[in-house]
C-alpha cells in the first residue's frame, strides 16, 4: 500500500516547530505507558500517530493539552515544550493550555444544548467575543469552517445531539476551532462514521491545515496517508519511527514498521 | 488463537452428534426446566399479591375509618340573641362581647325547646349534647355580626362528639344504658331532633383549618400542616445546598485518599443511623447548647436537615456520577475550568436526579416521629404557628397524639390525619416521577 503525502516538503527544508518534546514518559500508576518519546510536532502540519491499540498514542495525545491531568493515577515527566514553553512548567496555567490546545475525542460528544450554545460555549467563557454580533459571528465562521455551516444554519437552535454521527463529530470540530486555538488535536476521529463522513472530515483536516497545527490518532493507514505528512509509528510505549509520511509508507526503516503497515502485525 | 479448535472432540459434541438434544431424555430435562420456570413466576406473582393485598387493606382500613371524620354532626336550634347575657351594659363593646355568656343563650333556647326537662341531670344532659365549642360559635356570630343582638335566629351549632359518633352510627343502642357514653334519653332526644331534621351531617371544614383541640370534634389538621411546612422548609434550606456541596466536592474535586475514603464511609453509615438519635442529638446541641426554643420548627428543621443530608449527598453523588464522562471531557478539553466544567455542564444535567433525590428525602422528613418527639414537637397547641421559631407540632405527630387519645371520637380523626399525611407524600412521590420522566436524558 503506498502513501502519498500530499503537500511539499523536501529534505533538508527546515520547518518551524510548533510543539517540540523530549524524554516524555507518562506512568498510569506503576504501569509505564509511554517510554521516551522524542517527537516534533511541525506547524500546518498534519502528524498522524499510528501504532497498534494499546501502544500509548491517545496517552501521547492527551499529553500535549494536559488532559492526562484529569486522570488521578496518571504521572508525565519529560519536556513537553509548546512555542518554547514547557507546558508541564508549575507557572503554566493548564486552562491557557487548552486553550491553545483544543482537542476533538474520538466519540462524538457535543453538549446536549442547542447546536449555537456548542459552538458559542468555548468564546464565552474565554471572552473573545465583544457582544452578540461578534459572537454569531465567530460561530458562523466556525461552523463554516467545519463543513457543518450549509446542514445547520437554519436550525442552530436545535440539539447538538440530535444531529448525525458526522454531524456531531464536525459539530465538535467547530467547537473546537471556535476557541481558535493553535494546535487541534484529533483522537481517531473517524472511527464512528461512515466512509462520507470520513472523507468530509478527512477534507476538512486537509482544509484546516492552513490555519491550525494538527496532531492525529489514526488506525487507517490509508487516512494516515491521506491527510498526514508527518507520521510517527508507535509500539509498546515506544516511539519507533517518525519522518515524512511518503517516506514511512513506501521506505520504512525498521521492520515493526514495516510489518505494521503492510498488515503483518496488530 | 488456533490452538483451541485443534484436538479430538468432547465427549459431550461426540453425543450429540447422535442426538443428545432430541433424545427422550433430554425432552424430560426440557420439561423440568419449564416447570421451574413456571414456579418461578408463580412465587413472584404471589409475592406481589401479597404486597397488594397488604396494602389494600391497610389503605381500606385507613379510609373506612377515616372517611366519617370530613363530617361533622350539627344540630340546629333557634337561639334568641338577648342582650342581658351578651351585652348587658347595650354599649356592643368589644371586650364585653367576648366576656359574654354565650351558654346561658343555648340553655335558655333548650329550656324553651324542651320544657318538660326540669332535672338538673336532664338539663346538664342536654347541654352536653353540644360541643364545648358550640358557645365560641355564637361569640364569633355576635362578634362578625353585632346586629344579630335582639334578634332570633336558627344556628347549626357544633353537636358534642357523643352525638356526632351516635349520628355516625358507632354507637350501638343496645349496649345497657350505664356503659353508654349516652343516656337514653339524650337518645331520645337526638331521635326527637332527627324527626324534625334539626340534626345533620355537614362537611367538616374546621378539620382543614383548624388546630389541635381537647374535643375530638373540634380538631384540625392545619396547625400541624402549616408546623410541618415551616419545618420541612428549614430542613430543606439548609440540606438540599449543603448536599449539593458535599456531593460536587467528593465527587468532583476531592482527591482519592485514606481520608476521603474514611468520610465517604461514614456518610453511607450516618445515613444508617436510627433517626430518634438525631433526636437526641438535636435536643442536646440545638437546644441544650444554642438554646433555641423548644418544640419549634426550626429546631425540628435543623434535626431533620442532619437525617435527611447522606442521604441526600448519597442521592446527589449517584447523579452526578451517571452524567457521561465524555461530557466533562469535551469541557475541559475546550479549556473551561473545573469549576466551569461543574458549574455550567455536570450539575445542570445532575440536577434532574439530585431533585428526585431531594424530594424523596423530603417526603422521608415529612412522615418522621420519633426525633421531633425528643425536641418537644409533641406539645399540645390549639394555635396555628405563625412562624419557624414558634411551638408547633408536625403532621405524623398530630396523628401520634391523636391515636392516644382514648376517646372515642378520636379513631376517625386519627386515621382521616393518615389520610391528609398519604396525600401530602403521594403528591410528593408523584412531583418525583414527573420530574424524573420530564427531564429524562438520553445521551
Ligand atoms: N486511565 C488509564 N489508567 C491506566 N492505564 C491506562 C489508562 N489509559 C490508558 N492506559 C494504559 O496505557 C496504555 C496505552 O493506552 P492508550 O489509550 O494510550 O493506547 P492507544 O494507543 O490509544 O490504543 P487504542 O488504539 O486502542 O486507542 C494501555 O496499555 C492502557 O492499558
Ligand atoms: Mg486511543
Amino acid at each position: 500500500m503506498n502513501g502519498n503525502g500530499n503537500g511539499a516538503h523536501g529534505v533538508g527544508v527546515n520547518f518551524p516547530l510548533k510543539m517540540t518534546n523530549r524524554k516524555v514518559n507518562v506512568f498510569y500508576g506503576e504501569k509505564h505507558a509511554l517510554k521516551g518519546v522524542d517527537l516534533d510536532v511541525r506547524a500546518n502540519h498534519v502528524t498522524a500517530l499510528i501504532g497498534p491499540s494499546g501502544c500509548g498514542k491517545s496517552t501521547f495525545l492527551r499529553c500535549l493539552n494536559r488532559m492526562n491531568d484529569t486522570i488521578a493515577s496518571c504521572r508525565v515527566t519529560g519536556e513537553i515544550v509548546l512555542d518554547g514553553q514547557d507546558i508541564y512548567a508549575k507557572e503554566i496555567d493548564v486552562v491557557q493550555i487548552r486553550a491553545r490546545v483544543g482537542m476533538v475525542f474520538q466519540k462524538p460528544n457535543p453538549f446536549p444544548k442547542s447546536i449555537y450554545e456548542n459552538v458559542a460555549y468555548g468564546p464565552r467563557i474565554h471572552g473573545l467575543a465583544r457582544g452578540k454580533p461578534e459572537l454569531d459571528e465567530i460561530v458562523s465562521h466556525s461552523l463554516k469552517q467545519a463543513g457543518l455551516w450549509n446542514e445547520v444554519n437554519d436550525r442552530l437552535d436545535e440539539q447538538g445531539t440530535g444531529l448525525s454521527g458526522g454531524q456531531q463529530q464536525r459539530l465538535c470540530i467547530a467547537r473546537a476551532i471556535a476557541v481558535q486555538p493553535e494546535v487541534i488535536l484529533m483522537d481517531e476521529p473517524c472511527s464512528a462514521l461512515d466512509p462520507i463522513a470520513t472523507a468530509k472530515i478527512e477534507e476538512l483536516i486537509d482544509e484546516l491545515r492552513k490555519h491550525y497545527t494538527i496532531v492525529i490518532v489514526t488506525h487507517s493507514m490509508q487516512q494516515a496517508a491521506r491527510v498526514s505528512q508527518r507520521t510517527a509509528f508507535f509500539h509498546l510505549g515506544n516511539l519507533v519511527e517518525e519522518g515524512d509520511t511518503q517516506t514511512i509508507f513506501t521506505n520504512p526503516k525498521d521492520e515493526r514498521t514495516q510489518g505494521y503497515i503492510t498488515g503483518r502485525f496488530g | 488463537m488456533t490452538e483451541m479448535a485443534i484436538g479430538g472432540p468432547l465427549e459431550g459434541e461426540k453425543r450429540a452428534a447422535s442426538g443428545i438434544h432430541t433424545s427422550e431424555a433430554a425432552k424430560l430435562r426440557l420439561k423440568s426446566r419449564y416447570s421451574a420456570e413456571r414456579r418461578f413466576k408463580l412465587y413472584g406473582i404471589a409475592a406481589i399479591v401479597f404486597a397488594l393485598a397488604a396494602l389494600a387493606t391497610l389503605l381500606f382500613t385507613i379510609l373506612g375509618n377515616g372517611v366519617t371524620a370530613f363530617q361533622q354532626t350539627f344540630v340546629r336550634i333557634p337561639i334568641s340573641f338577648e342582650a342581658e347575657a351578651i351585652d348587658t351594659s347595650g354599649k356592643r363593646d368589644i371586650d364585653e362581647l367576648r366576656r359574654g355568656d354565650y351558654a346561658a343563650l343555648i340553655r335558655s333556647s333548650l329550656s324553651k325547646q324542651f320544657p318538660d326537662v326540669t332535672d338538673r341531670l336532664g338539663q346538664r344532659q342536654l347541654f352536653g349534647m353540644f360541643s364545648a365549642g358550640a358557645p365560641d360559635q355564637l361569640r364569633d356570630m355576635v362578634l362578625a355580626e353585632p346586629g344579630v343582638i335582639g334578634q332570633t335566629r336558627d344556628v347549626w351549632l357544633y353537636a358534642s362528639s357523643d352525638v356526632d359518633m351516635l349520628n355516625k352510627g358507632f354507637i350501638d343502642r343496645k349496649t345497657p344504658e350505664q356503659s353508654r357514653r349516652l343516656s337514653d334519653r339524650q337518645i331520645s332526644w337526638v331521635d326527637t331532633l332527627a324527626s324534625s331534621k334539626a340534626i345533620e351531617k355537614r362537611f367538616n371544614a374546621r378539620f382543614f383549618t383548624g388546630g389541635d383541640s381537647r374535643e375530638p370534634e373540634l380538631v384540625g389538621v392545619w396547625g400541624a400542616v402549616v408546623g410541618s411546612f415551616f419545618t420541612l422548609m428549614v430542613c430543606l434550606s439548609l440540606s438540599l445546598p449543603l448536599g449539593i456541596m458535599a456531593a460536587i466536592y467528593l465527587e468532583e474535586f476531592a482527591p482519592k485518599n485514606r481520608f476521603t475514603e474514611i468520610i465517604e464511609v461514614n456518610i453511607n453509615n450516618l445515613a444508617a443511623v436510627p433517626s430518634i438519635v438525631y433526636g437526641l442529638l438535636g435536643l442536646a446541641v440545638f437546644i441544650g447548647f444554642f438554646g433555641f426554643p423548644r418544640s419549634a420548627p426550626m429546631v425540628g428543621g435543623l434535626v431533620l436537615a442532619l437525617m435527611s443530608l447522606p442521604v441526600m449527598i448519597i442521592a446527589s453523588r449517584a447523579s452526578i456520577r451517571a452524567v457521561p464522562p465524555s461530557i466533562r471531557e469535551a469541557a475541559l478539553g475546550l479549556g473551561a475550568s473545573k469549576v466551569q466544567t461543574v458549574l455550567h455542564h455536570v450539575l445542570p444535567l445532575a440536577m434532574p436526579g439530585i431533585l428526585t433525590g431531594t424530594i424523596i428525602a423530603m417526603a422521608h422528613a415529612l412522615g418522621e416521629t420519633a426525633p421531633l418527639l425528643m425536641i418537644g414537637m409533641v406539645a399540645f397547641l390549639v394555635d396555628i404557628p405563625s412562624g419557624p421559631l414558634q411551638a408547633a407540632t408536625v403532621l405524623p405527630v398530630q396523628v401520634f397524639m391523636w391515636a392516644d387519645s382514648a376517646e372515642r371520637g378520636f379513631v376517625e380523626k386519627t386515621s382521616a390525619g393518615i389520610m391528609v399525611l398519604l396525600v401530602f407524600l403521594l403528591a410528593m412521590n408523584a412531583l418525583a416521577i414527573f420530574l424524573r420522566k420530564k427531564f429524562e436524558r438520553r445521551w
